[in-house]
């Protein structure tokens, strides 16, 4: 009954997103209101249709309904209520459906938001945004359909996959997928405004808060997504340069660059050409990055399973190019920039070489990506490029962008004098050296680590410099300390949000440069009561225990953690699943400031008289996590909404 | 060319990165070689579900097919079980032999599987995970493509469709007996 009432109303979503995304660019044609209310009814449907189709599936994820082969492919009979609903979402054809969801979702708060304050480019906004939405819902009916029925019906499914039963498999693919979808609501206005003629800056001021909304989930989601990797994978690490991972990393690249660019056009009137490109690069890189992780073409640790759906993405990444980029050529000659930078010490150029390092750093990502396919190409052999090369190329550019990160937002528009110069930058400068020089006596002896910290001591010291002088004038003014700040904080919640997401973004970069600079690990064999030792610690084997879990089988080591005091016991395991060939790792540790303690669970004697374990001490890793917080609070105050002209 | 027309270059510009990703649809990742093809099939002795012995060596002088596959496995090898058994019927006379090779499983699920697809083809458990060790299986379903004089010539990763076995098959037959 699912698997056809499923279908059923994909069926008709996707007939319905279709006569939507018509008539609404008939409605902008012959300006009929009729054709554009019945576009809105489409959309509303389609809304509706697809949540019934996500909760038909979750209903069937809850009652165990093999009779829905996703459904069997992704759950047994053991599988935990909370990965039941996670599996939901846990595979390619479950994620199309969330996908399509949030996208749905995304429009109807276009239609309600924006219906009458965006008139001129509503229309057309609408047809992008329900064309996008019929692609997914094709793919949901044709290329990767959730319910298809499963004949015989097995007795029991395949289960999750293992590595997605953690908690953070709910946040993790929600959020990133908000980011994604988010992305294409300034996408259909830009397309909008191309099509309108109305290049301005328009479209510019009604989609920014949805780009800071959408950066943010994309944000989120790759935090949360290198929380995943580094709790459960157990190998140490946060961020592998994997495809899948860079396929999310890219479109947050452009996206953030895009966020810095439109604020040279709001204030300039240039860089419209280039703004209309970054939105159209960072939606076709969302659609690369699906379907780089659902086509299999470049293997990746974690993708989905390949199938036809890679053609139908790869079909329509082409037509969004094509019909994007062509526009961009047609309305070339309106495209012409009106100013022109005045110097090359000025907050425009900042901006603007900070956008051609974010570029650059895509560029280099997009490259290292698809490198085995070019290698494929040019030489016949599939050769993949690793960590060594994203990190040797990306490192410099990444410290560029964090002083541009310092000199950006205090640098003066058009043209800076020596006198702008002198006293937005000199203390910062001064108080960067004194770090730099601090950190070496410290005994920091790694250049790019030194280098690293004292930037960020540069630009944490410009904020500061920027936000005790704005206080200071209201201080003169006569107004309290803390109202003052208070005050600062909400009227111009844009600007310090920004202060306050690159001060989040600074921490992380504290947090990387720890762990990659002074981590360390071992990996031993110990017997019953033998201890190893690691930079102070002390880890003594104590047993080993097996059990029988609802859906696997787990065998579990219990380690002794001492640093001159008892600090704990560990207990880091290996899961036997039955439609697993190996093993999975389960990691245990003890999170702190300076530095996480990290257990993994190698090969054991079957008795429990001995077993390999590999201890690491991450240093500093906890600061990105803490990063991630802060950039979340600022972000959270640039999307308030602006209270400036009203207050 | 004129300076308007240059701006046509734009949107030709995505062409090679999309011809670049339309390429890698020519290749495939999963694709692991196998240093065991081209090389003597590894004998085994196994007690088929019906209790007769299932003995690779007897099959000298003809094409095997050795199929590993498990009940748990959803839904690739359900996907093929059908395909398994239309090919043994279909080539059965003409000196071809399919065998299954059960791993990883229970007797009882494994034999409902059997039940369920009526399979009619030898189908073996191996208890001790022996013989998927020695075909180097990464996981099910894989099968491998043998002889007449008992090599493996090819293995095939994931579910298997009617036209896999009879490219692979027809080739085999193709070749002279001795």
């Amino acid at each position: 009954m699912i698997p056809e009432l499923g279908y059923g109303a994909a069926i008709v979503a996707l007939a319905l997103a279709l006569w939507g995304a018509v008539t609404a660019a008939l409605g902008a044609r012959t300006g009929r209101p009729a054709l554009l209310l019945s576009a809105q009814h489409a959309a509303v449907g389609v809304f509706v249709l697809v949540t019934a189709c996500f909760a038909l599936l979750t209903y069937a994820f809850l009652t165990f309904d093999f009779s829905v082969r996703y459904v069997a492919t992704n759950t047994n009979l053991g599988t935990p209520f909370y990965y039941r609903i996670t599996g939901v979402w846990g595979a390619l054809e479950g994620s199309i459906i969330l996908w399509a969801w949030m996208l749905a979702l995304y429009t109807v708060i276009v239609i309600l938001r924006h219906r009458v304050s965006a008139r001129a480019f509503y229309p057309w906004v609408l047809t992008v945004m329900l064309g996008v939405l019929a692609f997914f819902l094709l793919v949901m009916t044709v290329a990767a359909p959730p319910f298809a029925r499963s004949s015989p019906v097995p007795a029991d499914g395949r289960g999750l996959n293992p590595l997605l039963e953690d908690t953070g498999m709910i946040t993790h693919p929600v959020a990133l997928y908000l980011g994604f979808t988010g992305l294409t609501v300034p996408f259909a206005f830009a397309l909008a405004a191309l099509i309108t003629g109305r290049v301005g800056d328009a479209w510019i001021t009604l989609t920014r808060r949805w780009t800071i909304v959408a950066w943010y989930f994309l944000s989120l989601g790759l935090l949360i997504g290198g929380w995943w990797s580094y709790h459960v994978l157990g190998w140490g690490g946060y961020w592998a340069w994997d495809p899948v991972e860079n396929a999310a990393f890219m479109p947050w690249l452009t996206a953030t660059a895009f966020l810095h660019s439109v604020m040279i056009q709001e204030r300039r009137r240039m860089l419209k050409l280039w703004n209309l490109s970054l939105v159209i690069l960072t939606f076709g890189l969302t659609l690369f990055g699906t379907f780089l992780t659902r086509s299999g073409v470049i293997a990746s640790v974690h993708a989905f399973t390949q199938g036809a759906i890679g053609a139908f993405f790869l079909s329509f990444l082409a037509l969004v190019l094509l019909t994007a980029l062509g526009l961009l050529a047609w309305r070339w000659d309106a495209l012409h920039a009106q100013g022109a930078l005045d110097s090359i010490v000025s907050r425009e150029s900042a901006f603007l070489l900070n956008n051609v390092l974010l570029v650059a750093v895509t560029f280099t990502v997009f490259f290292g990506t698809v490198f085995p396919l070019l290698s494929e190409v040019a030489r016949g052999v599939k050769v993949s490029v690793g960590a060594p090369f994203f990190n040797q190329v990306n490192v410099p550019l990444f410290l560029a962008l964090i002083f541009l990160m310092g000199v950006g937002p205090l640098i003066a528009w058009r043209r800076a004098s020596l006198d702008n110069l002198r006293r937005n930058f000199l203390a910062p400068v001064l108080v960067g050296v004194v770090a730099a020089a601090g950190f070496f006596a410290l005994g920091v002896r790694s250049a790019i680590a030194v280098l690293t910290l004292a930037l960020t001591v540069f630009v944490a010291a410009t904020i500061a410099v920027d936000f005790a002088r704005a206080t200071r004038a209201r201080l003169r003014v006569g107004e309290r300390l803390f109202p003052a700040m208070r005050g600062l904080l909400l009227r111009h919640n844009r600007r310090y949000g920004g202060f306050v997401v690159h001060l989040g973004i600074l921490i992380i970069a504290v947090g990387v440069t720890g762990s990659q600079a002074w981590s360390v690990q071992t990996e031993t064999t110990l017997r019953r009561g033998e201890s190893a030792e690691l930079a102070g610690y002390r880890v003594r084997f104590e047993d080993l225990t097996a059990s029988e879990e609802s859906n696997h089988f787990k065998v579990a080591g219990a380690f002794t953690v001492s640093n001159g005091r008892v600090l704990g016991v560990l207990r880091p395991a290996k899961k036997f699943y039955p439609q697993e060939q190996s093993p999975i790792a389960y990691v245990d540790y003890r999170l702190g400031l300076n530095e996480d303690i990290y257990l993994v669970l190698g090969d054991f004697a079957r008795d429990g008289s001995q077993a390999t374990v590999k201890l690491l001490v991450n240093r500093l890793v906890s600061w990105i996590w803490i990063g991630g917080l802060v950039l979340t609070l600022g972000a959270l105050l640039a999307i308030l909404p602006e209270r400036r002209k009203g207050a | 060319m004129s300076r308007r027309a240059w701006r046509w270059l734009i949107p030709a510009s995505a062409l090679p990165v999309l011809a670049l990703l339309a390429y890698g649809f020519r290749v495939n990742p999963r694709e692991i070689p196998s240093p065991l093809v081209g090389r003597p099939a590894p004998s085994f002795t196994l007690t088929a579900f019906d209790g007769a012995p299932v003995t690779l060596e007897a099959q000298r002088g003809r094409v095997v097919v050795v199929n590993f596959w498990a009940s748990w496995c959803y839904p690739a090898c359900y996907d093929e079980a059908p395909v398994l058994e239309r090919s043994w019927r279909a080539y059965r006379d003409r000196g071809v032999v399919v065998i299954g090779v059960d791993i990883q499983d229970t007797t009882e699920a494994a034999q409902n599987f059997v039940r369920d697809f009526g399979l009619t083809f030898p189908n073996a458990r191996d208890p001790s995970g022996k013989v998927s060790v020695d075909y180097g299986t990464y996981g099910v379903p894989e099968t491998f493509f043998i002889d007449r004089r008992g090599r493996i010539r090819a293995k095939h990763v994931g579910a298997l469709t009617d036209g896999v076995v009879r490219v692979h098959v027809d080739a085999l037959l193709a070749e002279p007996a001795g």
